[in-house]
C-alpha cells in the first residue's frame, strides 16, 4: 500500500462512505445491528478498517469504539490491519489438511515469500489461513478474494496466483 | 429412490428462477401451508420425525412447538436460518443454498407461518459468495410474486426475509451466538434458560434451524409425514445429504435414505479409496465428532446407530483419514481449529484448548512425556459435557477421546520413539 493510500485509510471518511453506512443502520432493526455491514462497507473501500474509521462508525451506529471493536476483532474475516492488494484464505482445516494443504503452504512461502499473516513486500498478496471454506470434496481448496478455487495442486496453485496482478 | 431435496438440481449448475421453481411445482406447498393452521403444519413436521440435520438431531416440530402462541404472546417472533455452515468436513448447505435459493425461501415462509414469524433471518458464512448471491436474488422474486411481504399470497400472514452475510467465527453457528451475532454484539453464546424459543433475538421468541433441515419442509407439507417417514431406512424420517471428503475416489455429496450404511456410501457412491490408500477411520458427521473405526463401517449412518458405534451423525459428511496421514497430526490439526474458534467466554475452553492443542504439537514434533496421554485424558473429561459454558469444548473433545482411545499405540510411539513416523509426507501433496 502506498504511503497516500495509507493516509486516505486513516482520514475521514468520504461524505458518501458515511451515507452507504447511514442507509445500512437505517435498514437494521437496531442500529448496533449493523456494525458487521457497517465494517464491511469500510473494508470494501480501503482493505481493512483503521482506528479512526472504527470510531467513526461506532459514532455513526451510537455504540462505543470499544463495544465495535469487540464485533470487529473477534470475526475471522474483518481486518484490522493493512492487507495486500489480494487476500489468499487457504483453508487449513481437516479435509484440506489430509490432502495436501501442506504442501499448499509451503509452495506459496516458496514462491511468494510469505507465511501465514505476512504480506508480499510489493503488496501484491497477503496469506492468511482460514477455516473449512466448505469445499472439500474439492479438496485442498482456497479463496483468493472473493473467488473459490479447489483441486489445488501444484501446477493449479502457480497458475491461480499468475491471475492475480 | 425419491430425492426431493436434491431433484430441482440442474445439470447446468444453474438454480431455477422463481418462473422455473414455480413450473417445477415449486410453491404449491406454500399455498397449501396457508389453507392449514399453523399448529396442523407443527404437527405434521412432528409426525414426520424430521431431526435437525445441523448436528443437533433435535426433533423441529417439538423446536417449533415451544414457540408461544396464542393472542397474548409475545411478538414479534423470530425464525433464524443457521446457514453459517463451518462444521470442518462439511459442505452440504452450500449446495441447497446455491443451487436450490427457492426451496429455501419458500421453505423458511411455511416455517415462519407454522411459529407465525415475523421476520425470517438467512445466517450465511461470508465466504459463500454464490448462495448470498443467489439468495438475494430469490427474495427480490419471492417479493414481487406476492410470497413475501405484507399479506403473503392474499392470506393476511406478513413475512419479510433477510440474508445476513457474517464476518466469519465458527462460534456464530451455535444458535444463542447466532441471535447474539445478528444482534451486533460480540456473538458469544447464552445462558440458558431461558430458552431461545422464549427469549431468543432481542428478547423475542425464536427458532433457530439448520439449512438441510428447512429444505425438507415444503416436501413433508405437499406429500405428508407418512411419505416422509417412508424415505428413510430408520425410525426418523426422511432423506440425507451425505458427503464424503479425503482419499476416496469420488468425493461429493449424495441425497440418499437416512439410515443408508457408512460401507454403502464409501463404496458405491464414494467409489471406494483411491488406489493405494486404506481408510483407518472417518470422521462420520464433521470435527465435532468421534472417530469410527473402520470395523464398524457396516454402521447405518442415522442418529440412533452412530451414536451406538460410540460417535454421533453430525452434519453427516463423513471424512477418512487414510492410512498415510498422522492421526495425532490429525488430532491436532483438529483441536487446532477449536482453540482458535473458542470464544474465549469460559475458562475450561479459552485455555484448556489451548493446552490440548500445545501437547499434540509436541507430541507430533516428538517431544512428547509418557505423562502427556493423561493430561490429555484429563482434558477430555472436564472439557466434556456439563463443564463449559456451550457445546464447543465437549464437541473438540469427541475425537480426541476416541482417538487417544483407538489410536493410543500411535500416541506411545510418537512419545517413546521421540519422532513422528509420517513426518516425511507432511509437505507432500499425496
Amino acid at each position: 500500500m502506498s504511503t497516500a493510500e495509507q493516509d486516505l485509510s486513516e482520514a475521514p471518511l468520504e461524505e458518501a462512505l458515511r451515507q452507504q453506512i447511514a442507509a445500512v443502520a437505517q435498514h437494521a432493526e437496531y442500529k448496533r445491528a449493523a456494525g458487521l455491514d457497517a465494517l464491511k462497507v469500510v473494508q470494501k473501500r480501503f482493505g481493512y478498517v483503521s482506528d479512526p474509521h472504527l470510531a467513526e462508525v461506532a459514532a455513526l451506529l451510537e455504540m462505543t469504539p470499544a463495544e465495535l471493536d469487540g464485533v470487529a476483532t473477534f470475526y475471522n474475516l474483518i481486518f484490522r490491519r493493512p492487507v495486500g492488494r489480494h487476500v489468499i484464505l487457504l483453508c487449513d482445516s481437516v479435509a484440506c489438511w489430509v490432502m495436501g494443504e501442506r504442501a499448499a503452504r509451503a509452495q506459496i512461502r516458496e514462491r511468494l515469500g510469505i507465511n501465514p499473516g505476512e504480506t508480499t513486500a510489493d503488496g501484491r498478496f497477503t496469506l492468511l489461513p482460514i477455516v473449512c471454506l466448505g469445499h472439500c470434496d474439492h479438496a485442498p481448496a482456497m479463496m483468493v478474494d472473493e473467488d473459490q478455487h479447489g483441486d489445488l495442486d501444484a501446477e493449479r496453485l502457480d497458475a491461480i496466483l499468475d491471475r492475480y496482478r | 429412490m425419491e430425492k426431493p431435496l436434491t431433484a430441482l438440481i440442474q445439470p447446468d449448475g444453474k438454480p431455477l428462477d422463481v418462473a422455473g421453481y414455480e413450473r417445477a411445482g415449486g410453491y404449491q406447498a406454500l399455498r397449501k401451508a396457508l389453507t392449514m393452521a399453523p399448529e396442523a403444519i407443527t404437527a405434521e413436521v412432528k409426525r414426520s420425525r424430521l431431526r435437525g440435520r445441523g448436528g443437533g438431531g433435535f426433533s423441529t416440530g417439538r423446536k417449533w412447538e415451544a414457540v408461544p402462541q396464542g393472542a397474548d404472546a409475545p411478538r414479534q417472533r423470530y425464525l433464524v436460518v443457521n446457514a453459517d455452515e463451518m462444521e470442518p468436513g462439511s459442505f452440504k448447505d452450500r449446495l441447497l443454498l446455491e443451487q436450490t435459493p427457492h426451496q429455501m425461501i419458500e421453505s423458511v415462509i411455511i416455517g415462519a407461518f407454522a411459529i407465525q414469524a415475523e421476520i425470517v433471518y438467512i445466517f450465511v458464512r461470508a465466504e459463500y459468495v454464490l448462495a448470498i448471491d443467489r439468495l438475494n436474488r430469490a427474495v427480490v422474486e419471492a417479493e414481487a410474486r406476492g410470497y413475501l411481504g405484507a399479506n403473503v399470497l392474499g392470506s393476511g400472514f406478513a413475512v419479510s426475509v433477510h440474508v445476513h452475510a457474517s464476518g466469519g467465527r465458527y462460534i456464530c453457528g451455535e444458535s444463542s451466538a447466532m441471535l447474539t451475532a445478528l444482534e451486533g454484539r460480540r456473538p458469544l453464546p447464552r445462558a440458558r434458560p431461558p430458552r431461545s424459543a422464549l427469549s431468543g433475538l432481542w428478547g423475542k421468541p425464536s427458532v433457530v434451524n439448520n439449512v438441510e433441515t428447512m429444505c425438507n419442509v415444503p416436501h413433508i407439507i405437499e406429500r405428508g409425514a407418512d411419505w416422509f417417514l417412508g424415505l428413510s431406512r430408520c425410525d426418523d424420517g426422511g432423506s440425507k445429504l451425505y458427503g464424503f471428503s479425503g482419499r476416496v475416489k469420488r468425493p461429493g455429496l449424495w441425497e440418499l435414505p437416512l439410515g443408508t450404511p457408512l460401507n454403502e456410501i464409501l463404496e458405491e457412491h464414494a467409489g471406494g479409496m483411491q488406489d493405494g490408500y486404506e481408510c483407518r477411520a472417518v470422521l462420520p458427521g464433521g470435527a465435532s465428532t468421534a472417530f469410527v473405526m473402520s470395523d464398524s463401517f457396516d454402521v447405518a449412518m442415522d442418529f440412533t446407530s452412530v451414536q451406538k458405534v460410540g460417535s454421533s451423525l453430525g452434519t453427516g459428511n463423513i471424512m477418512a483419514l487414510d492410512h498415510r496421514r498422522c492421526p495425532i497430526g490429525l488430532l491436532r490439526n483438529l483441536e487446532h481449529f477449536f482453540a482458535q474458534e473458542s470464544c474465549g467466554w469460559c475458562t475450561p475452553c479459552r485455555d484448556g484448548l489451548p493446552w490440548v492443542e500445545r501437547i499434540l504439537t509436541a507430541i507430533e514434533a516428538g517431544e512428547g512425556e509418557p505423562e502427556d496421554i493423561e493430561t490429555l485424558s484429563r482434558h477430555v473429561t472436564f472439557l466434556g459435557p456439563d463443564f463449559t459454558f456451550c457445546d464447543l469444548a465437549p464437541g473438540a473433545m469427541a475425537p480426541l477421546g476416541s482417538g487417544l482411545k483407538h489410536f493410543r499405540a500411535e500416541f506411545e510411539q510418537h512419545i517413546s520413539e521421540k519422532r513422528c513416523p509420517w513426518h516425511d509426507t507432511a509437505e507432500s501433496w499425496a
